[in-house]
């Protein structure tokens, strides 16, 4: 065990901190940029694919479907290295934030879809039956309802949109994974590095899953009586 | 077109050895977890859900690395395969844990009392009893878990494990053709979880008729 620290001191810690934080406020605005962009595209997304009428439908599902499919890494180096040759360059933080846009957009438009299956279909017959239009009905009836079945999933996918902006490290993006590692590339001291970078990652994630675990009981503890 | 498509797939042994192997790592380490989890005994609970909670809040890939980079110089000789094993089984057994929990809870206190009315010996209650209605209701949970790893196993590809990922982005920089390449690996990565997919139903069908009265 003591040999995973060998030659690591406490100066260096404080040396490395600025650095890492520096990626680690990086990580935080591409989750949050991704999240604040992908949700409302993913509420598009879930009240789209139940159009009918198909041009609006298909590409939306083709969209939905690769979003998930695909591994977010592919859709990352897709956007990154693939789209360059079609023209399209963009920098590693926009490549960053849509790739992670795009997987946030698809994967929200199923949990938001599965939240407003949820309402009662009476529901949707009270918004019928008193004479609502779909957008009225949708607004003050549907979603509000449908969201806050939703918000818990929300939030713990939201977990995972952080902790997958370390993916971005492929496309040497400088957030936080990339500086461990190239702290550790260039002093060998790979795993006190990425052990402090695991710990900014603990820092966040460990009280939101909480949060996200209280919250669900809580939702789930309201619904069952 | 199709020789690139080949190309990719050269990985797909990769990708699927990866995922299935720390699955099963997965499924072996996260009963243990679990038990540890619903155990009556407080410290032990305690001791499960910090251990889970904090497996599940560090990325993949940081394990990835912690394992293959902070293992891998000075202490032990590990290859790139074995340490997205490693990475990732860690992560599958803390994720399989809270599953199998989920089938468990979902079990209802007369089961546990029947058997005890019946006067079976634990071995029993478990193999008989319990683990039949706790795995049917951990299996969609599981199934969706291992497309997940699938996607996951893409992260095998930052270390030097030669899957479609890998593939893929070697052929991108050889050809220049990224837009087609990166389509078909999507598309690998899709076709190869229908199968985890339709098995999952499939099973899903068969245990729930049994029990459909």
């Amino acid at each position: 065990m003591s040999r995973l620290f060998d030659g690591f001191s406490w100066q260096d810690l404080v040396a490395w901190l600025p650095d890492l934080f520096a990626g680690f406020l990086i990580s935080c605005q591409v989750a949050a940029l991704s999240l604040m962009i992908g949700i409302p595209i993913g509420l598009i997304c879930a009240l789209g694919v139940q159009s009918l009428r198909l041009p609006i439908r298909a590409p939306l599902l083709i969209f939905v479907e690769i979003g998930r499919g695909a591994p977010a890494i592919v859709l990352l180096q897709f956007i990154y290295f693939g789209l360059p040759h079609s023209g399209l360059a963009l920098t590693p933080y926009i490549s960053a934030i849509a790739a992670l846009t795009w997987s946030t957009a698809a994967y929200t438009s199923e949990i938001i879809r599965a939240g407003l299956d949820s309402v009662p279909a009476g529901q949707k017959e009270a918004v019928l039956a008193l004479g609502l239009n779909r957008r009225d009905g949708l607004y003050y009836v549907l979603l509000p309802q449908g969201m806050r079945v939703s918000t818990p999933a929300l939030l713990g996918f939201s977990i995972l949109v952080f902790q997958s902006t370390s993916l971005c490290f492929t496309i040497t993006l400088p957030e936080l994974i990339s500086r461990a590692y190239g702290i550790g590339s260039t002093t060998f001291l790979y795993f006190p590095a990425l052990a402090v970078a695991g710990l900014f990652y603990v820092a966040v994630c460990l009280p939101a899953s909480f949060l996200v675990s209280y919250l669900e009981h809580r939702s789930s503890a309201e619904t069952s009586h | 077109m199709l020789e690139e498509f080949f190309l990719i797939l050269r990985g797909a042994s990769w990708t699927v050895s990866i995922t299935l192997l720390s699955l099963a790592i997965g499924l072996l380490f996260g009963f243990p977890i679990m038990l540890l989890r619903s155990s009556r005994i407080l410290p032990l609970r305690v001791l499960a859900i910090t251990v889970i909670a904090l497996i599940r809040a560090i990325p993949p890939i940081v394990w990835i690395f912690i394992v293959f980079f902070g293992l891998g110089t000075g202490v032990i000789n590990i290859s790139p395969f074995a340490a997205a094993l490693a990475g990732l089984g860690v992560i599958a057994a803390a994720n399989m844990a809270e599953i199998y929990r989920g089938g468990l809870i979902s079990i209802q206190r007369g089961q546990w009392e029947a058997a005890k009315a019946l006067n079976l010996k634990p071995i029993w209650t478990w193999r008989d009893i319990i683990l039949p209605q706790m795995l049917r209701v951990a299996l969609p949970a599981s199934a969706t878990y291992a497309i997940g790893l699938l996607k996951d196993s893409a992260i095998a590809s930052t270390i030097g494990v030669t899957d479609i990922a890998f593939q893929g982005a070697r052929l991108t920089q050889e050809t220049f053709e990224g837009l087609r390449i990166f389509a078909m690996v999507g598309l690998i990565y899709i076709l190869l979880s229908l199968p985890i997919a339709w098995l999952s139903r499939k099973a899903d069908f068969v245990l729930r008729a049994k029990v459909a009265r």
